[in-house]
Order: structure tokens, then sequence, then C-alpha cells
């Protein structure tokens, strides 16, 4: 490494951390954290649970639980210790800017939180009386209602857990009308492009149709030529996202519709991408027969480490029939919940336990209301402004993937610039994460070679989007000296954890804790 | 309440923990170097798991129960090859409804048993060299407790995996666990830990399994392994299971799990620890069954549940959603109508199921059993 | 060594005895790879036709199927890949080799690309 004095932002930081070995382990702020079942002594209790009360019959029979579970007994200090730690070697929205693509890593507002905390929301059983629950249902009406709205469409089915949940609806919906027309045996092909997410193929195959892949064209979008060739009698379905998985606009969308409905199929449009359009376009005006929409993304429900989330999926008049159990409905009693069969319609069944994700529709309503409809039309158009700034402000050091045309709410990049560097697209984005943000989507969508995708989302104001352009200019440019593969493979150097194996973790899973001494005899063997 | 949701309490320094925001706001711990905290309560989550149900290997959680049975039925049908499962009679109706929607698009065949208080009845009859799994319920949803060990090995003959639905995961504090009486694949609602009842989600979907059937378990698995300088740590694990590898070839679609819901789920059984949750469960039955006492004294009322936790079922003189209706109006939630859980089925119109937790008081069963005998 | 013909799907095949071949993946199979962590081999028995699926083979990253480049019955797996999958990547062409099968139509292997065909097979791909 060039050591010339007067050090510019473009090298990487001659000094390492201090390494001297503490007593304890722990290096500072930095605290290592045992499991919890390596904690803790026996007899000790976090909660207090009251005595049971005297006399009464024990109707456990035979079954009663012989032998010890294996929980570790800890007070509540150190229970909350445990956790505190623990979240303090996580990156949040909270902590930094999140640049990972194609999940919309959005701030995620408090009342929301407090909102679905509200006992006459939390607090309800999922069985009550339909008359005691009419605020709830009300609600789950009123995020319909919005939703439609919204996307122009005519029908949603609320229950869906989650983005690839709805998705699953979404084309049951699909397959139920083309049962319905007696073409369950024809027509069994569905287009998928190969810059779709992963869920997309995994659900067609989910329902026995075969995934027949459609090329992406050089600007990036669904080749028209190549996708007209396709269809035919026997294709079921097109599943889509737009604006597409490499941040830009399907501009051909409302032909691409035209031609697979002349077709006889249907238009599944994945709305994971929701929020860049969101108050903007109406899916409906694009030909759409379904979209899920992710609550979690576009209407900010919590991402809380992997879930829950809610997938909501908006039909077209041609689906609506097919929608799943339960839905609510506005009839001469208040609101009804549908649980059954009616007269006129066919549900294709029910996809969950009970009836939907009602803290996440509290949340998402609370979210909608409290921004209203300039607000939500704001976010989407913020989110593409930030996007096409970082594009704009990376476009000299590193690739964009697309040349030429502004993007949509991310920004996509390829290795191209690190070609002969010996630094790959991971180690790049591992080397982010020691600047302090969290690292952007990395080798998706799959169509572009070592993709980087940056979404920044409408959170970032110009402050936090500059600091973060400052960070990638200076990884780019040092990337670019060609002799700093070994910085860039050893990193991330910063962080409670180094690179982890995850060859070790494959060959040999361990999956749980298992006591050092075999615990105490089983059941069976104490019998 | 009950029927597959239950209103426990949930300490305080639950919902402190999973507001703060570097767990309410992070991301799935894709990048595991700045998501040590989210995959240490992973490991944890799965590794409590495991022991609730006594099995050998749990994943970081499913949506619900519901999805979690279908999921295990998926998962049976990739084991043995095979293409149909036989649900128990005494299985909750919405996980039977959920497993037969992914049976008609799916392509897997579903006999579902009719109602009935005995969830073994009928079972091994079906039972043959097509069957892939036979799903139970554990306590039913009838609340009952009973034996499986004989139904697993006729279905270990048969070739078919045991796959057993537990509602109340709580019930593991004071019953026999599945993993004990031979079951290949267990599945749970987790919400009664940590969880609110929400009006029915977001919960939290349990699944775990014998060891030898890892590499076919649906769903995000974290595993122990070390970083570039010894140290131990987390990493999502068995990923090419999955659907954003394996695309079309994934074990299942899911994506998103219910990543904060098992957080709750793991700070309130810490909390808790051994001695909390024996407690918690032992309170919990004891006052079922000081709730059953006081019923069994209302005229009319008889009993149908023998061995049961916290849940169990009776039989009203005349049809038990009107009764529910009535006592609503009396301010008493008294428990779930036959009616509502099989709308169809004329015969199940008297059945009531009663569910009690901590949260009940000696004089809250008092004023159910007198509202009950006035409406009556 | 047996002679050594290959896939464009990068699988190998040689004759073990008369008409009994042992079939696994390429060098430059397992170096696409990267470190393989899991073997799914297919049970004794199974007949597979020419181009059907025949195994999966897992790394960290990625899992890709493997196929068969000629049709018959399963007569022979290696259980040792189970215990030590890594045998893919340190010795892929000998003891890595995932099946054995007997097959009656002994021609579909002379039509596989020998060694050389190969090799020029992989440079063309970059």
């Amino acid at each position: 490494m060039d050591k010339s004095q007067g050090r510019s932002a473009q090298e990487a930081p001659a000094k390492e951390l201090p390494n001297f070995v503490t007593a304890s382990g722990h290096r500072g702020l930095q605290l290592e954290e045992k499991l919890i079942f390596e904690q803790g002594v026996p007899g000790r209790i976090g909660v207090d649970v009251p005595d049971a009360p005297k006399g009464a019959a024990n109707k456990l029979g035979a079954f009663a639980r012989k032998g010890t579970i294996g929980l570790p007994d800890l007070s509540e200090p150190q229970v909350v210790r445990h956790f505190t730690r623990l979240s303090q070697k996580n990156y949040g929205i909270d902590s930094g800017l999140f640049s990972l693509g194609s999940c919309t890593m959005k701030h995620n507002p408090r009342l929301n939180e407090k909102m679905a905390r509200l006992p006459g929301f939390a607090d309800l059983h999922p069985l009550q009386p339909e008359k005691t629950v009419q605020g709830a249902l009300e609600l789950i009406d009123t995020l319909a209602h919005w939703l439609k709205t919204l996307t122009g469409m005519p029908a949603v089915a609320m229950s869906p857990a989650a983005g690839a949940h709805g998705e699953l609806c979404g084309m049951v919906a699909i397959w139920a009308a083309i049962q319905a027309k007696g073409e369950g045996a024809t027509r069994r092909r569905v287009l998928v492009p190969e810059s779709a997410h992963g869920t997309n193929p995994a659900t067609a195959a989910l329902l026995g149709f075969t995934v027949d892949p459609i090329p992406a064209n050089e600007r990036g979008r669904v080749d028209l030529a190549a996708f007209e060739k396709k269809l035919g009698p026997d294709v079921a379905a097109i599943m889509l996202t737009n604006p597409n998985t490499c941040g830009l606009f399907e501009g051909d969308i409302k032909k691409i519709a035209d031609l697979v409905h002349a077709a006889g199929g249907y238009f599944y449009c994945d709305g994971a991408n929701y929020n860049a359009i969101a108050g903007r376009v109406r899916p409906a005006d694009l030909g759409v027969d379904a979209m899920h929409i992710n609550l979690h993304k576009t209407f900010s429900t919590p991402h809380g480490g992997g879930g829950p989330g809610s997938g909501p999926v908006v039909l077209s008049a041609a689906l609506a029939p097919y929608a799943p159990l339960p839905y609510v409905v506005h009839g001469a009693k208040g609101f009804e919940l549908v649980e059954t069969q009616r007269a006129g319609t066919s549900p294709f069944g029910r996809l969950k336990g009970f009836h939907g994700q009602m803290g996440m529709f509290v949340r998402a309503l609370a979210y909608m209301l409290s921004h209203g409809s300039d607000g939500i039309r704001q976010a989407s158009t913020d989110a593409v402004l930030n996007a096409n700034y970082i594009l704009a402000r990376l476009k000299d050091v590193m690739s964009p993937a697309f040349a030429g045309g502004p993007c949509m709410h991310e920004a996509l990049f390829d290795d191209a610039f690190l070609k002969d560097t010996g630094v790959s697209t991971l180690d790049f984005a591992k080397a982010l994460i020691d600047e302090g943000y969290h690292p952007m989507t990395m080798y998706f969508p799959l169509v572009v070679h070592g993709a980087m995708l940056i979404e920044p989302t409408e959170s970032e104001n110009k402050e936090s989007l500059d600091a973060f352009i400052d960070s990638l200019r200076h990884l780019a440019t040092l990337a670019k000296k060609g002799d700093q593969a070994d910085f860039f493979h050893a990193a991330p150097r910063l962080t409670p954890r180094r690179r982890l194996d995850e060859t070790r973790a494959a060959r040999s899973p361990i999956l749980r804790w298992k006591p050092a001494q075999p615990p105490a005899p089983t059941a069976q063997a104490a019998e | 309440m009950g029927a597959g949701a239950y209103r426990h309490h949930v300490p305080a320094s639950v919902d402190a923990i999973i507001q703060r925001g570097e767990f309410l706001t992070s991301y799935t711990p894709y990048q595991p170097e700045i998501a040590q905290g989210t995959l240490q309560y992973l490991f944890e989550f799965q590794t409590q798991v495991a022991m609730l149900t006594g099995m050998d290997v749990a994943n970081a959680s499913m949506y619900d129960a519901a999805t979690a049975a279908v999921e295990a039925v998926q998962m049976a049908n990739r084991v043995t090859r095979r293409g149909k499962t036989i649900l128990s009679g005494a299985v909750h109706p919405h996980y039977r409804e959920t497993i037969e929607t992914h049976g008609k698009f799916s392509g897997f065949e579903v006999v579902s048993l009719a109602p009935n208080l005995d969830g073994l009845a009928g079972i091994e009859a079906k039972l043959d060299a097509k069957t892939a799994s036979v799903v139970v319920q554990y306590p039913n949803v009838f609340g009952r407790l009973q034996d499986l060990t004989a139904l697993a090995a006729a279905c270990q003959k048969a070739g078919a995996l045991l796959i057993v639905a537990i509602p109340e995961i709580v019930s593991m504090g004071a019953v026999t666990p599945p993993g004990d009486m031979g079951a290949d694949i267990v599945v749970a609602e987790g919400q009664s830990i940590g969880n609110a009842l929400n009006f029915g989600g977001p919960y939290v979907g349990l699944f775990a399994a014998k060891e030898k059937y890892v590499r076919q378990m649906p769903g995000r698995l974290c595993g122990e392994t070390v970083d570039a300088d010894g140290k131990r740590g987390w990493v999502l694990t068995l990923s090419t299971r999955e659907q954003h590898i394996r695309r079309e070839k994934a074990t299942s679609n899911i994506c998103t799990n219910s990543g904060l819901c098992a957080l709750a789920f793991t700070v309130h059984l810490s909390l808790l620890g051994e001695t909390g949750l024996r407690r918690l469960a032992g309170l919990n039955h004891a006052l079922a069954t000081t709730l059953e006492a006081k019923l069994a004294k209302v005229k009319g009322v008889r009993l149908l549940t023998d061995a049961y936790f916290n849940e169990f079922a009776i039989e009203l003189p005349r049809d038990a959603g009107d009764v529910v209706e009535a006592l609503a109006d009396k301010g008493v939630l008294a428990g779930v109508p036959g009616s509502r859980l099989w709308p169809d089925d004329a015969s199940m119109a008297k059945t009531l199921i009663v569910a009690v937790t901590e949260t009940n008081t000696v004089e809250d069963m008092d004023l159910f059993a007198a509202k009950l005998a006035e409406v009556l | 060594m047996a002679e050594l013909r290959f896939t464009k799907d990068h699988e190998w095949i040689r004759v073990a005895d008369g008409d009994v071949y042992e079939i696994g993946i390429s060098d430059y199979a397992q170096s696409q790879l990267g470190d393989v962590v899991f073997v799914d081999l297919p049970e004794i028995g199974k007949q597979i036709a020419k181009g059907g699926q025949a195994a999966v083979v897992e790394s960290v990253k990625a899992a890709s199927d493997v196929y068969s480049p000629v049709g018959g019955t399963v007569v022979g797996v290696n259980d040792a890949l189970t215990a030590d999958p890594g045998l893919v990547n340190r010795e892929p062409t000998g003891a890595g080799w995932f099946f054995k099968l007997k097959t009656g139509d002994t021609a579909q292997f002379t039509e596989l690309m020998d060694e050389a065909a190969y090799a020029d097979y992989v440079k063309g791909l970059g």
C-alpha cells in the first residue's frame, strides 16, 4: 500500500484495532453473550406465576410430563440483559441506511406500533362472536377499501400472511379460474422473467405449473419478441414484477397484459416493488389480474428480523369470485366475516388459520391515514428520486447495469468496475459493513453479473445519502487501485463476528444447543 | 376462548425487548456479521421448540400452525414419495381446511375424517401403501389428550409419517411431548407464549422434526459455526432448500417468517424457564379443572372430555352458538361453539369448547357458571 | 483408470465393470459449485432415463441437479459422500463418484464427449 504522507480518504485505515486481550472476553461495548442455556440457576424465575387454587382436580391422566424439559431458569434482569446485548449485535433501519434492494427497508413509524397495541385490536380472540368485534372487522374493511382504491382493483383478499403467501393466493385464484373454465389440463405453463424473485418460480411450481423463463432485453426489460413467441393456448399466466427487479419500469407492460389476455392467460404482478409507484400508478390500469402487496414494505410495517409480514392480494373482476375464505362483508347486521362458501362465489378455500395478519393491518392503516394520499404519493416520488440520485452520483466510479435512462426506486450496478481487481461483489459488500452500512442486495437479479441492487427508500435525507455515497465512492476507488484484494477479502473487520464459515455450518449442521452432559433420564427410561 | 388461540399474560419486558429498533427494524439475517443478535435468538428459539416438543430439531418459524401443518404434509410427501394424507376428526377445522386447500392445487389426496371426540378413531383403517402422512392434534380440538404411541407404530409399519399438531404450546409444560410418543413431525401454534391474541394474527408456527428429515424441512434454519477468527457464531444454513436459491425446486415458497413473534416467544419462555413454565402449565390445568367442576353443576351440561390440559368440551342442551351469543350480551365470552368450527355439521351444534388460562380468575368462573345457568 | 466421457451438463461417466458405469461431476463443475456440503443420491434399483434427474449436489450457495448421461438402473451409490461431501471437491473424478448404473445400451456411452472435446467445450464457456 502507498504510504505517502497526507493520507487521502481513498486509502484503507492503516491502524488496526488495539489487539489486547480482555479478561472478560468483552471488548468495551462489544459484549460477548452466551446462550441462555449456558446461563441460569435452577429455581430462578423471571415472571411471577400465582399458586394454583387448592384442591383442584388433576385430569392430565397418564399424560403428565416426566423428566425435565431442559429450559434454563433465569431472573428478569438476566433475560432483559441477555436480549439487550443480542440486539446490539444487530443492524436495523433504526441503526442506519439499509441499502438492501428489493426489500424496501423504510422507516417504521412508531405510531403504527402504538395503534397495533390498542387492546381493542390486540386482545381480541379471533373466534369471538361477530357482534363483539365490529371495530376490528371495520378496520379490515377500511384497509381493504384503501388498497382497492390505490390499486384501482375491484377486490382484495386480506388473509395471506406474507408476500410469498400472497403470491400463492393470487396464483391459486388464477389456477381456480382456469379450472372453472375447464382448461386445467391444458393451461400448464407459466412465463416468468429470468430476473424474477425466487418466490415466483417456487410458487408456480407448487401449483404444478411448468415454469418457462423469459429473457430480458439489453435494456433490462422483458424481451417482447421472445415473450410473444412463448405465448400459446397452454399459457396459464405471466408473473411479472413492476417496476422489475432491475429497478426499471416495464414500459411494455400494457402490451404484455393485452397479449397474455388475448392468449387466454392471466397477468400476475409481483407487488414487491409497489413502493415505487404507490399513489402514482394504478395496477388496474396496467391490466393486472392479481397482485400482492407487501404491507411490510410499502406500508411500513416492521420487518422484525424476517417477519411477520402480510400480503393482501388485489384481484381483477375475473378473479374476484375465486378469492379465498374468509373475507369481510358489510351486511344488514353490520360487518360480517364470511367463513363458508356463499351463493354465487367459488372461493378456493382457506389459506391459513383465522383471518389474516390483523396486527399488520392496524399498522398499515395507521401509516396510510397518517400519510394521506398526498403523503403516499410523495413517498413513492422521493423513493425514486433518492435512487436516481445514488445512480447519478455513482455512475462514474461504479458500473450501472443498464446505461441510459433513469431508474425507478432501485439503482442497479454490475461488477464490471471490479474487473481484474480481485475484489468480488461479496467482498465489496462486506467492506461496506465496516463503513457502517447494511450492504445492498447482491447477486440478484440473476440477469446481471455480480449484481448490486441499492434501494435507499424515501426515508433517507440528502445528508445521509451523501454520506453513504461517499463510502461507496471511497470503496470503489480503493478497489480499483488493483492491489487491495486482501483488504476486501478480510472484510468485515469491525463487526461482532467476522465472516462466518458457512461450509462448516452446512456440512455438519448444529441446529440446536445440547447439554454437555446427557440430560436426566427421559420418560421412557425412568419407567 | 381457546380453539387454537389463547389469552395469556405476556410480561411487559417481552414487549420492551421486541420493540428495540435493532430487532424490530432489522431484516432477515442474510448478512450474519451484522445480524448475530437475530441469529442467536433464532438458535435459542429452535432449541426451545425442540425441547418443548421432544423432537431433535426445529426450524426458525412458520406463519402459524395451519400453514406449518401444510408444510409438514408436503414434507411427508417428499420424504415418502407418496401423496395421501389422513386427517384426524379432531384436528382444528382451520388446519384441516388449509391442508385441503393446498391438496386441491398441489395434487395430493386428503382424507378428512368426520368430527369426532376420539381423534384416533378410524385412522388405522385408512392407512395404506399410498399414505404419506397422518395428521392428529394433541391436545385435540376438543381439548382431549390421547396416547399416540400405538398410532405412531402403525404409521411406521405402513411407511407413513405421523404429524402431530399442538394448538396450545403451554401444554408442553405439563404433558408428555409428542416426540416421546413417536411423532415424526410436530407443528404447533406458538402464539400462546409471548404473543397477544391480535384477532388471529400475526402468530408463529412452530415446526420440529426428527433429525433424519432435516434436509427435507421447510423454512429457515439457523446453525452454529465459527467466524474467520475462530469465534463461535451463527448463520442461516442449509439454505439451498429455499426459494431464493432453488427457485422452482424449493421445498417451499416460504420467504418471510414470523421472526419477531419468534423473538417474543423466546423472550417469554426465557423469563419463564423450566420452573416458570411448569408452574404456569400447572396453574392453567388447575384452573381448567376448577371451571369444569363448576360447569358440571349447571343443569343440562354434559362433560365430553376425560383427560385434558386447559381446554375441554361440553355438550349443552341447546344450540351452543345461541348460548354464546346470549352470554356475550351478559358480558361473558363463553367459548367457541361447534357451529363456528363446523357450520355444516349439525351434530356438533350443541358442543361448546372452553379454554381457561391464568388470566381467568375464580370469580370469572363463578360468573360464567351463573350466567350459563340463566340462559340455558 | 478407464476412459472418461462427459456431458454438456458436466457429468462424467466411465466403465466400471462390463455394462456397469460409474458417474460423477467434473472438476469444472465442482469448481463452479464451490464447497460441496451435501449430495442426495438415488435409491438403488431406481430406473433412470438418459438425461433424467439422478442426484442433487448442494454447495453453500447453490443446488444443482445431476443428470444421468445414460439410461439404466442404479446398482450402487457412493455412501462415502454422505459423511464427507468434500470428496466431490477433492477428487471429483475419483473417490468423489456419485452412483453406478447398469445399462443395456452401451452405445450411449460412445456418443458422449471425450476428455479433449469436453476440455474444448469448457474453454468455450469462458
